[in-house]
């Protein structure tokens, strides 16, 4: 079985809460774990939370987010966050732990660290100026349901 | 006592997420309860509320409790860690109460917790 969705919002700050209810209300049908639900709106907090700082830093842009669920013997939770900022100009800098381009802000300068540790796969593309991609996925054991 | 509310569930034009922020001093450390969801929305202003009392106070230590905290990602770290910067460089220490599970895994993947005591009463 196969299920997705698709949410486009603007990068405003208050959205944050609500991409991760809506991700996690979706994640929330294959029967995760409280652990692995946490995880995984953890993940896409961080995540939208770096387009918002970071792409689109001084103007309001659109964040895309993807999310798929496969199911075989057990349920895989693909989730993509997109926006198309002003890119990461080195992203394997970016995804050292306690890297920040904001220290003054008092940016941990983990949210790399946390989606890496959080999901199972983390992959991160970016291109100056055009934006970046985030995608990311978590198996949940529980599977989604019995159809 | 220090007591402010942010974005009621009903009220979307603050979001519609919620973020509750309880600040009272007991002998000489500042408590800060907070309750709710902590974010890159609302940890700037969380942060202005907290220094303006812990100015405001002189308190010798600060003690954050998480118990309520429904949710908390990284821009709960910052804060906190601005805040044990704070506390070290005016001499004084800063120390986390009642963090939930969820919590915890993310002060413990911060190192946070090797740094920052835990307070155990409550």
């Amino acid at each position: 079985m196969r299920n997705y969705m698709k949410l486009e919002i603007p990068s405003k700050s208050l959205n944050e809460a609500f991409a991760r209810a809506a991700v996690g209300a979706f994640a929330a049908q294959a029967d995760p774990t409280v652990e692995e639900l946490a995880d995984i709106k953890t993940s896409v907090s961080e995540a939208v939370t770096n387009s918002i700082i970071h792409g689109y830093r001084d103007t309001v842009g659109v964040i895309y987010i993807e999310c798929e669920a496969r199911v075989e013997k057990t349920c895989v939770i693909e989730i993509t966050v997109r926006d198309e900022g002003v890119g990461i100009p080195d992203v394997e800098r970016a995804m050292e732990p306690l890297f920040t381009t904001a220290p003054d802000e008092e940016r941990s300068g983990m949210g790399f660290t946390v989606m890496q540790s959080f999901m199972d796969t983390l992959d991160v593309t970016s291109e100056k100026g055009k934006g970046t991609t985030v995608k990311m996925s978590k198996e949940i054991n529980a599977g989604i349901g019995d159809e | 006592m220090y007591k402010k509310t942010r974005g009621k569930p009903t009220d979307q034009s603050k979001g519609g997420k919620h973020m509750n922020c309880e600040i009272e001093q007991i002998g000489g450390a500042l408590v800060v309860k907070l309750s709710g969801e902590i974010d890159q929305h609302c940890a700037e202003e969380l942060r202005g509320d907290i220094d303006r009392q812990l100015d405001i106070k002189r308190s010798a230590s600060l003690i954050i409790d998480l118990g309520d905290v429904d949710f908390m990602d990284s821009s709960g770290l910052g804060l906190i860690m601005g805040r044990y910067r704070k506390m070290q460089a005016r001499g004084g220490k800063l120390l986390l109460a009642r963090p939930t599970p969820a919590v915890d895994k993310l002060l413990e993947l911060s190192g946070i917790n090797k740094l920052v005591g835990r307070e155990r009463t409550k």
